[in-house]
């Protein structure tokens, strides 16, 4: 087998026929470029979708449950009696976790761990003249929250160290701020579930870009929210952990509720219904990748089966003259090569730019997402598949007709 | 010597039913021969062409040329044979259309690669000389005349310096002039060594050749000598 005669064949049958090489490579190139596409746009949106739930949810959060049901005393005295217990009340206990912040410190110690943020977070009326609205607000420590959650991003208006300097402060959820009609510096009556109101002065708004947190929420200082508690300053509710490795926190959680005894939640738990639809898109994104790539895969087997049965009468020629099997497979092999190369990176091309022009598609999502314009994930992986799927359909397109022209005798086919 | 050896060629057409083409055919031919092959349309005459020239393996019998035996080989064998030994001039000239006539004459010289891509399209040209086609050697084949494709197609089988030349009706699209040109050609070659088959209808072209054999319904009814 000579490759530079077959590729001076190959090359004069691409330029003799331009047209039918261009339309076969945009046949190429339309199938490689929707894939792109579709899988950047349905990707970006199933990457945006999972990043904005998860990053505004702790990877562990340690709480004391306080309504656990427990056994009735005179369940516990005779187990095996016949016992009536009419609507017992759960033990008058604190959802604190004793020595919260010491086990905060000691985590914070553990390798692997991004941040602890320990906190206390109860049920809240917020109050602007006629309006109420019930929500939560969390007592922290803003700079460990911040390192958390990286509020700094996350705000809208004011400074997180307008919150450090003033004791009233708070810094609320913009859509709870928008639904108050209170602006930076404004005030609002913040009543707990205990009875006790505080009026604290609206230092910065943030939103997460997740509906039930920007509707909701608050954060004010440690210490205040303490005290709004009438509760002593190691009184902690809850403890929030991130990990440099969110995989980690399954385990993790389950070695720190062995440790401490507390009741602790990962980020698979608490999102179960996020990560269920994070599956379904998952399984749909594959779906659509998969017919896609077969639309694409036949369409190109089509175009380069016709190319081949075109040549029949030049490869009984060739064959007649002494080219030899290899030779022939050779030459086809060299002009799919170079269609489905040419195509697929034109395609890569096209599907690129009309990924961008998608990424950069003003899109108003509302409150409930931080959304301006349609998410896009541009990875190179996609790219690598498509050009490989390309390449390598249009090359076995090519191959399997000429292989089998090879074979044929010449004879058969020149006799017609 | 011979040079090649045909043994009870039996040929068979399936299609549209059961056809004995070919009825145990059998002859020689020596090295230096101009053989013609005549006899009516149908009588089976281009399809024993096609068997010798290996390019139809669908037969029963044995065919050896130049000391090989070429039945039972591979395709690729085959190929390799057709482009060292043999070089055959279809009726319908069959040459690549997107090529020029250059080009077609080059490529199965290039495929043999005895000689640089520069001597390949030397002795090219020297044979499209010899032929009379030199000043069309740049065109497209398929901006070419009949006739023109002809003569390039006989060019093409003879620039490997082929053991044997097979023709089927090499000279059918050629006008009286270029005729004699092609057989004077064919002569020459046969003086110098190498061997012409040619299936023709021409009855002058026949009577100039060596040896004569006349074929009908398939089978070799007459076989003489022209003394020239």
């Amino acid at each position: 087998m000579n490759l530079s005669i077959a590729a001076q064949i190959a090359q004069t049958h691409l330029m003799a026929k331009k047209r039918q090489t261009l339309v076969a490579m945009l046949g190429v190139t339309f199938g490689i470029a929707m894939f792109i596409t579709m899988i950047s746009f349905m990707q970006g949106v199933n990457q945006f979708l999972e990043d904005s739930a998860l990053d505004a949810s702790p990877h562990i959060r340690m709480y004391n449950e306080v309504n656990t049901q427990r056994p009735s005393l005179i369940d516990e005295l005779r187990p095996n009696g016949f016992n009536v217990v009419h609507h017992q009340k759960p033990k008058n206990e604190q959802a604190r976790l004793k020595n919260g912040l010491f086990i905060a410190e000691r985590i914070e110690r553990e390798p692997g761990v991004q941040g602890v943020s320990p906190q206390v977070a109860t049920q809240a009326f917020y109050n602007n003249g006629p309006i109420q609205l019930s929500g939560t607000i969390s007592g922290v420590d803003i700079n460990r929250e911040n390192k958390l959650y990286k509020l700094t991003n996350r705000l809208k208006s004011g400074s997180l160290n307008a919150l450090k300097t003033n004791p009233d402060g708070l810094i609320m959820g913009n859509v709870l701020a928008r639904k108050l009609n209170v602006r930076l510096g404004d005030k609002v009556t913040v009543t707990t579930p205990t009875g006790n109101t505080r009026v604290l002065r609206v230092v910065g708004t943030f939103g997460f870009g997740v509906g039930t947190v920007d509707n909701t929420k608050s954060y004010a200082n440690l210490s205040t929210v303490q005290e709004m508690l009438l509760r002593d300053p190691s009184y902690i509710t809850d403890i929030h952990v991130k990990m440099l490795d969110p995989m980690q926190a399954l385990p993790f959680g389950k070695r720190l509720r062995a440790m401490y005894g507390y009741y602790t939640e990962d980020w698979a738990t608490a999102n179960t219904a996020i990560l269920a639809g994070e599956k379904i898109r998952n399984m749909l994104t594959f779906v659509v990748s998969i017919t896609l790539l077969v639309v694409a895969g036949f369409g190109i087997y089509n175009i380069m089966n016709m190319t081949v049965i075109n040549k029949i009468k030049d490869i009984a020629i060739l064959k007649a003259t002494g080219f030899d099997g290899r030779d022939v497979v050779a030459i086809f092999l060299l002009q799919a090569a170079f269609i489905g190369l040419s195509g697929g990176l034109l395609g890569l091309a096209i599907g690129f730019g009309l990924s961008y022009l998608l990424s950069i598609t003003p899109f108003d999502a509302g409150d409930f997402l931080s959304l301006d314009t349609f998410p896009v994930i541009f990875a190179a992986k996609y790219y690598i598949m498509g050009l490989l799927f390309g390449v390598i359909t249009t090359v076995l397109a090519g191959y399997f007709p000429s292989r089998k022209a090879a074979k044929v005798d010449p004879v058969a086919i020149l006799r017609g | 010597m011979s040079v090649l050896s045909a043994q009870n060629l039996n040929k068979y057409f399936y299609d549209p039913e059961k056809f004995h083409v070919l009825r145990d055919v059998s002859f020689d031919v020596q090295r230096g021969e101009f053989l013609s092959i005549v006899g009516k349309s149908g009588c089976g005459k281009s399809t024993l062409l096609y068997l010798l020239s290996t390019m139809d393996t669908d037969y029963e019998g044995q065919i050896t040329m130049a000391g090989t035996t070429l039945t039972g080989r591979s395709q690729d064998f085959l190929a390799r044979f057709r482009n060292e030994h043999l070089g055959f001039v279809f009726q319908f000239h069959f040459l690549l259309p997107e090529f020029s006539a250059l080009q077609n004459v080059m490529l199965p010289g290039l495929k043999l690669g005895k000689y640089s891509a520069k001597d390949v399209e030397e002795r090219a040209m020297e044979k499209l000389r010899l032929i009379g086609m030199a000043e069309y050697a740049h065109k497209p084949a398929s901006k070419l005349s009949g006739g023109q494709q002809q003569r390039v197609a006989i060019a093409r089988a003879l620039i490997n310096d082929p053991t044997i030349i097979m023709g089927d009706e090499p000279t059918g699209n050629l006008d009286r002039a270029n005729t004699e040109n092609v057989f004077a050609i064919f002569q020459d070659l046969a003086r110098k060594g190498q061997t012409i088959i040619a299936v023709t209808h021409d009855s002058d072209f026949a009577a100039g050749s060596d040896r004569v054999i006349e074929m009908s319904d398939g089978q070799i009814i007459a076989t003489h000598e022209n003394s020239h």
